[in-house]
């Protein structure tokens, strides 16, 4: 079953169109990487299917509805780029975490036994059940970011989406990533992320998809990786992997394009 | 200690309480969004709400309570609109509302500068039995408000496009949090005064935050200094004869200065019992 679907999917802000002619589908256990320059309309492509701005034209649906009636938003988690803006009081990592739970218990039920496990779990999962205590503003930035995923998988999703998840991140947190995402893959759970380079997540990539100036440049199964990735018991998780720079040319069309719209 | 033998005074007391309790479990969530000057805009706006409310011989505080909210709704579509227009929107909105107001107080038949006064910086001594039946109403529905959706309110102050994305009825709450700065706005207008509402709202949370480390905890922390600002407000000034409005935002400026002065001695202290742990590595590391 496909869990998204994007048809022909147009987006304009202030009457000037940023995104024409969409088109893709991810389906169920898939790992996409939505790939572009800056200013490529990558970001308003994930905003668009999120509902964060509305479509001008076309179609996008969520686990087969239509997205102006989705409301089962539990099964989607969303990993933001930073913290929110909204920093003017100290918060815990705990009670940010917290928030990710609240698409399942609702507005009006309180805190139960399980939500608080579950934040505990989603901690634990990204390395930080330790700093549960301490205000988020004294984590480094990729410990933030671990903080945003642990919020998503707080609220037992079966969709991330993740929008540059490792822009400006340490190589320790960067690793730490791949591996958390890896184990949801593993558990049968779908990613689409938005990046410009991969790093440490490439192994995880199912297919890419390009953007470019607004528009679907390119989709295809990534370059099949060299050397020992290509070994069929590799299990994808590879801390130390070269980090190569894996920039949009790594993504250009080669041979194995493999355009399907 | 007799000044309480008086009737009015137990009930100035009373009304100061409600709202240094009140008034920081709102304010918490305009301080985490960065619109620590909204309640200040809204009093402004309430103004033309008291002065409708003299102007028509009805109850100055239901009609401020109407007015203010429709402002506070209008202040929260103009922000969710957009930004760069808002922000002039709003001082528009700020300076009309304080503006009609003067010209209806001094429209209606009881316009006199004292009655203004008492509208703009409190007037706890006259306060009616029936006045404390109203703020004791409003102000436990705001305070319920407040802490029984912490949770949602915090999310949405937070990362409201994440709240978004996480289903929860947004709009609903930015309404509710509108609609309750407007009540706080108004009942507190016979504590401190239109113009030195917001001070009840926003210096509690500012003097919590310097030693605090989480959302609840300072939230809790700002209702308690709240509550000890109003009610030492109330005695001192029945004292020393100051304006109580005034006198309970200075004790809590001056709690402000306290915590964050001793919060600053502590951690040097703590400093130099133990010296500093190994450094963070950096965010950003560049290949060569």
């Amino acid at each position: 079953m496909s869990v998204l679907q994007v048809s022909h999917a147009a987006v304009g802000y202030d009457g000037r169109e940023v995104l024409h002619d969409v088109s893709m589908t991810v389906a169920g256990g898939e790992v996409v990487a939505v790939l572009g320059a800056n200013g490529s309309g990558k970001s308003t492509l994930i905003r668009a299917i999120l509902g964060l701005v509305p479509l001008t034209h076309g179609e996008i649906s969520l686990f087969g509805v239509p997205r102006r009636g989705f409301r089962d938003w539990a099964r989607v988690g969303y990993v933001p780029q930073r913290l929110g803006a909204g920093s003017g009081v100290p918060a815990t990592v705990g009670e940010v975490v917290a928030s990710g739970r609240l698409a399942r218990r609702g507005v009006f039920r309180p805190a139960r036994a399980a939500d608080r496990a579950a934040v505990r779990e989603a901690l634990t999962g990204v390395g930080l059940l330790d700093r549960i205590d301490d205000p988020v503003a004294t984590l480094s930035g990729g410990q933030q970011q671990r903080t945003l995923i642990a919020r998503a998988l707080a609220g037992q999703p079966d969709l991330l989406v993740l929008d540059e998840p490792t822009a400006g991140v340490d190589a320790a947190s960067q690793d730490a990533f791949a591996a958390v995402l890896a184990r949801f893959e593993a558990a049968g759970g779908t990613i689409l992320l938005v990046a410009h380079e991969l790093g440490p997540l490439r192994p995880l990539i199912d297919r890419a998809v390009v953007v470019h100036q607004g528009r679907v440049a390119h989709e295809g199964i990534p370059p099949e990786p060299a050397g020992h990735h290509a070994d069929p018991d590799h299990d994808h998780v590879h801390p130390h992997a070269e980090r190569t720079k894996a920039g949009l040319l790594a993504w250009a069309p080669t041979d194995r394009t493999d355009r399907t719209n | 200690m007799d000044l309480f033998q008086y009737d009015f005074m137990v009930r100035a007391l009373v009304g100061a309480l409600i709202i240094g309790l009140a008034a920081p479990s709102l304010g918490i969530y305009l301080v985490q969004r960065r619109l620590s000057l909204i309640g200040d805009g809204i009093g402004h706006v309430a103004l033309t709400g008291v002065g409708v409310g003299l102007l028509l011989h009805h109850s100055p505080v239901l009609s401020a309570v109407l007015v203010a909210a429709v402002g506070a709704v209008g202040i929260e579509l103009i922000r969710q609109r957009g930004r760069t227009s808002g922000d002039l929107a709003l001082a528009l909105l700020f300076y009309g509302g304080i503006a009609g107001g003067v010209v209806l107080v001094g429209l209606s038949d009881d316009s006199s500068n004292a009655n203004l006064m008492q509208y703009l910086f409190g007037s706890l001594i006259t306060t009616s039995p029936a006045d404390i039946a109203v703020i004791a109403a409003l102000g436990a529905a705001v305070l319920v408000a407040m802490t029984v959706f912490r949770p949602a309110l915090f999310a949405v102050c937070h990362d409201e496009e994440y709240a978004r994305v996480s289903g929860l009825p947004v709009r609903t709450l930015n309404l509710l949090m509108a609609v309750a700065t407007a009540v706080t706005v108004t009942i507190a207008m016979r504590t401190v005064g239109l113009l030195l509402v917001s001070a009840l709202m926003v210096v509690p949370v500012a003097a919590a935050q310097q030693v605090t480390r989480g959302f609840r905890t300072t939230m809790l922390a700002a209702m308690a200094i709240g509550l000890i600002a109003a009610g030492a407000g109330v005695v001192v000034s029945a004292e020393v004869d100051t304006a109580p409005g005034a006198t309970t935002v200075l004790l809590a400026l001056a709690t402000f200065v306290a915590i964050t002065v001793g919060g600053a001695v502590s951690r040097a202290l703590r400093r130099r019992s133990h010296p500093p742990r190994e450094v963070e590595p950096p965010d950003v590391v560049l290949h060569a």
